[in-house]
């Protein structure tokens, strides 16, 4: 019994040091083109070497430890996995059977306090679909309207951050952006006019701020009415002690002045989501240091508020100093970001900018950069070798990492493939398992 | 008098001032082209393209090639052509050229941006069989979608009805010109198409949402059987009228002689379908009533009957991979298009999108990747054939455009790069030899009316 208390507590300690993290063995990549995302650059011919899910080493004339599991990049690039900025992964499976859909909430009872953290589903197919291309982190975050549903309030509730490379512990930062919907939409939502979402917010935060300076008093029902409920203030209170950024939803270039206005008022951390015409008002931006997501491939005037859309929107931004990540939008196909990053290189992004946009803005924007983003000592090991230029169509993830662990190179998708590839067999494809 | 009476005032005294309609004696069918197209080419010269590497669009790949315009027309293509006296010529060694892109499915200017509501013209979901409707009479040509294609390469598309409806109306070809009336895109001599639609789509706007009828996927087959029950008896009652065989003049039905035009031949089916049973179902629909269903659209599951496609000699016109957005979309495949292609059938690549359309080139780039990651051997100018030679024969039109070859329409694109690369664009793009859109030259870039003005930066209207 003593024997196994000591084993117990070794586990324990273990687990309280790398929480989720169960690779215990030394994996090194070798001969890569590493794309580091830091300071150090590109690096040739290096060796990432990981151990118990954590890069332990990176560069040229790193040791390999004996009996470490070899990978040979022979040249190929390294890069870290990337990340969609904004995500339904786990709380969508198909968008139109709604049994399946938990990213979006037509009830009125609760807005700024609606976390999906609890209810991601991380054994959605989407999710090795997505990964086996070198997708690995997602910010999961609620919509304002989703097919043929369309949320209550333009403040839709929290955001939380998940790596898709297991199904236990995969929440790498809770309820950490509060996302809310304003422009045309927002103002469908809130009475019909964008002063009404506007008029929302900042009364919310205002009722925010006064119940964090009197909670007692709330308690004791000594203040005035509140627009919102107790959970809701507590979620707004972290947005006004700057410890989670409000992610906007908005597309014309007036409306994100309007947002920059009312962030100044409140000292508020803003992020813009979305941004068609971010681009006309890119020096307000980077003057504020708001950064922007947005989906490259956005060029057409599909709505009023997107007149100033163009297929520029990101070079222009990068260009004025603005911090740039990209969502694909579509999460079933996350995996076409890379696609969508080429584009914008085509159309005046810089190559470094465009993988920067997939990799650690995104961690920067929501706070997760010491853990993910980088090819760095001491970031968790979410590595992909390509097989060619990452951006470019011909390219496939041929190996991907999340935290140390070796993806199967297996999904629905796959299985269909393997099944349906050969009509001619003896026995129904169903017989393929 | 009201706007409304104002507005009705001329139409009522047109029909006042029209003849008596219909001569007994004169046994005619109804006029088949009452809104004709007025497309004209617009200006071309004589130019020789050199050194460029050529995808034919129908498998063939040409290095160092050059190819001459003359007349609007391909004259002449191969290596080492001599230029004619008068000339113009383009250096495009380093470049691609290619045919133009063809998109078998869009709904530019039907859906129009802004895609608010009264630019929603695509479906007439009032009753599930419209093929009485003509989609041409909802398209905008203002759509700022049209030059956003052409930028992507796209010389010719087909534009449909949604798929609310089993029978969603016809379809029409259109060349992607700027134009002040519809008329003026329509390629001239292409046949219509028909568009019907299986699945989710009719279910849920009818039988869903109003408690009427499709409901099932059999009622939706019973709907579909229906109407052409009744096209067939109209198609005799007029082939017996036109055959002297009887006096009695048929009342014209707009849908009836939309659906005889399939029976006959002279209307093309066009089948949003998803699922590769119910395409199975629907490929029996059409030997029971004896039309052929020309392309399946979306066809997301065309890999598990790639043979029965193969076999009826139908097309699939397919994305690269979209998937997942209802369960009818959730066996999506990345190799669904070079699975079709592999099988000996007509495989395509459409895009339903106004953002898809614009790089039609990069979702068969993708294809050909995953395709020979997994064991399918498929070359760049093979996959060629996805975007113009098996497009321009689904929408009838392969006579005049979809491959290079003498005498065609110079529907043609100068990619800066391969076209299958990320980072390539569409420098030229030539319609009937004349240049409509040069990447390099803002005066040869179309810009519609809807874009002007609409812009202020820094102070300055755009």
């Amino acid at each position: 019994m003593k024997h196994q208390g000591k084993y117990l507590s070794v586990v324990i300690a273990f687990l309280v040091l790398a929480p989720g993290i169960l690779a215990a063995e030394v994996i090194a990549i070798t001969g890569a083109t590493v794309h580091t995302m830091t300071g150090q650059g590109t690096l040739n011919d290096a060796t990432v070497l990981v151990e118990n899910g954590y890069i332990i080493a990176v560069g040229n004339g790193v040791r390999i430890p004996d009996g470490a599991e070899r990978i040979a990049a022979n040249g190929r690039i390294v890069t870290p996995g990337f990340f969609d900025a904004y995500s339904y992964f786990g709380v969508s499976e198909i968008d139109l059977v709604k049994e399946t859909v938990d990213v979006i909430q037509t009830a009125e009872r609760y807005t700024a306090s609606f976390e999906l953290a609890d209810v991601i589903n991380p054994r959605s197919t989407l999710i090795p679909i997505n990964r086996i291309e070198g997708v690995t982190r997602a910010m999961v975050a609620p919509q304002a309207g989703f097919y043929q549903q369309l949320s209550t309030s333009p403040i839709l509730g929290l955001g939380s951050v998940i790596h898709l490379g297991s199904t236990e512990n995969f929440i790498v930062a809770r309820n950490n952006a509060l996302f809310v919907m304003l422009g045309e939409t927002g103002a469908r939502l809130a009475g019909g006019s964008r002063a009404n979402a506007l008029l929302l917010l900042r009364e919310a935060l205002q009722d925010a701020r006064d119940y964090a300076a009197n909670r007692q008093g709330f308690d004791e029902g000594r203040r005035r009415v509140y627009s919102l409920n107790r959970l809701d203030l507590d979620s707004l209170v972290e947005v006004l002690n700057g410890q989670r950024p409000i992610v906007a939803t908005v597309d014309r270039a007036s409306d994100i002045e309007s947002v920059l206005r009312l962030a100044n008022e409140f000292g508020i951390r803003l992020v813009i989501n979305s941004g068609a015409e971010a681009w006309m008002v890119a020096d307000k931006l980077a003057d504020a240091n708001v950064p922007v997501i947005l989906d490259p491939l956005q060029n057409l005037p599909s709505s009023f508020s997107a007149l100033g859309s163009t297929l520029e929107n990101a070079a222009r931004l990068d260009e004025a100093g603005v911090t740039v990540a990209f969502s694909s939008g579509d999460s079933h196909n996350s995996r076409n970001m890379k696609q969508a990053a080429g584009v914008a290189v085509a159309n005046g992004l810089s190559y470094e900018t465009a993988l920067r946009a997939l990799t650690i803005n995104p961690a920067e924007i929501f706070g997760v950069q010491a853990s993910y983003g980088t090819v760095s000592v001491g970031a968790e090991a979410d590595l992909v070798i390509w097989s060619g230029d990452p951006l470019e169509l011909s390219t496939f993830a041929d190996y991907v990492m999340i935290r140390g662990k070796t993806i199967a190179m297996v999904s629905r998708s796959t299985l269909l493939f393997e099944r349906y590839k050969d009509l001619d067999g003896p026995l129904p494809p169903a017989y393929t398992n | 008098m009201s706007r409304y009476f104002l507005a009705l005032a001329p139409i009522l005294m047109l029909a006042a001032c029209s003849p008596p309609g219909g001569d007994s004696d004169a046994r005619v069918a109804p006029n088949k082209d009452p809104f004709p197209s007025t497309y004209r080419a617009l200006p071309s010269e004589t130019l020789l393209i050199r050194g460029a590497t050529i995808y034919t669009g129908d498998g063939g790949r040409i290095e160092n090639g050059d190819l001459l315009i003359r007349d609007g027309k391909i004259a002449e293509f191969g290596q080492g052509l001599a230029l004619p006296a008068g000339a113009s010529e383009i250096d495009a060694s380093g470049k691609w050229l290619t045919p133009g892109i063809i998109d078998t499915h869009s709904h530019l200017g039907v859906y129009a941006s802004p895609k608010v509501k009264p630019q929603s013209d695509g479906n007439e979901a009032t009753a599930p069989v419209t093929a009485e409707v003509w989609v041409e009479h909802s398209v905008n040509p203002k759509d700022p979608g049209f030059a956003k294609a052409l930028a992507g390469g796209v010389t010719t598309m087909q534009i449909l009805p949604g798929s609310a409806n089993l029978i969603g109306g016809r379809s029409v070809t259109l060349k992607n010109v700027p134009s002040r009336t519809m008329q003026g895109m329509k390629f001239p001599g292409a046949p219509y198409g028909l568009k019907m639609a299986c699945g989710e789509n009719p279910k849920r706007v009818y039988g869903e949402a109003l408690h009427v009828a499709p409901s099932t996927a059999m009622g939706n087959v019973a709907g579909y059987r229906a109407a052409w029950i009744e096209a067939e008896e109209y198609n005799r009652l007029w082939q017996e009228y036109l055959d002297g065989e009887s006096d009695e003049k048929p009342v014209r039905d707009l849908g009836l002689e939309t659906l005889a035009g399939v029976l006959n031949g002279e209307i093309l089916v066009h089948n949003h379908c998803y699922r590769a049973d119910e395409m199975a179902v629907m490929l029996d629909i059409a030997k029971e009533f004896g039309y052929k269903v020309t392309s399946f659209h979306h066809a997301i599951e065309a890999y598990k009957i790639a043979d029965l496609l193969a076999e009826s000699g139908t097309c699939a016109s397919m994305w690269a991979d979209w998937w997942g957005f209802k369960i009818e979309a959730y066996d999506g495949v990345r190799e669904n298009i070079a699975l079709v292609d592999k099988a000996g059938a007509c495989a395509i690549v459409h895009s339903d999108s106004s953002t898809g359309i614009q790089r039609l080139n990069q979702e068969a780039a993708k294809v050909i990747a995953a395709a020979n990651r997994s064991g399918i051997p498929v070359t760049e100018e093979h996959a060629m054939r996805w975007l113009t030679e098996n497009p321009a024969k689904a929408l009838g039109i392969l006579e005049q455009t979809g491959t290079l070859a003498v005498g065609k329409d110079a529907d043609l694109v100068i990619w800066d790069g391969n076209p299958f690369s990320v980072y390539s664009h569409a420098e030229n793009v030539f319609i009937d030899g004349a240049l409509v859109y040069d990447r390099n030259d803002p005066a040869r870039q179309p810009k519609s009316d809807f874009m002007l003005g609409i812009l202020e930066i820094d102070g300055e209207i755009k």
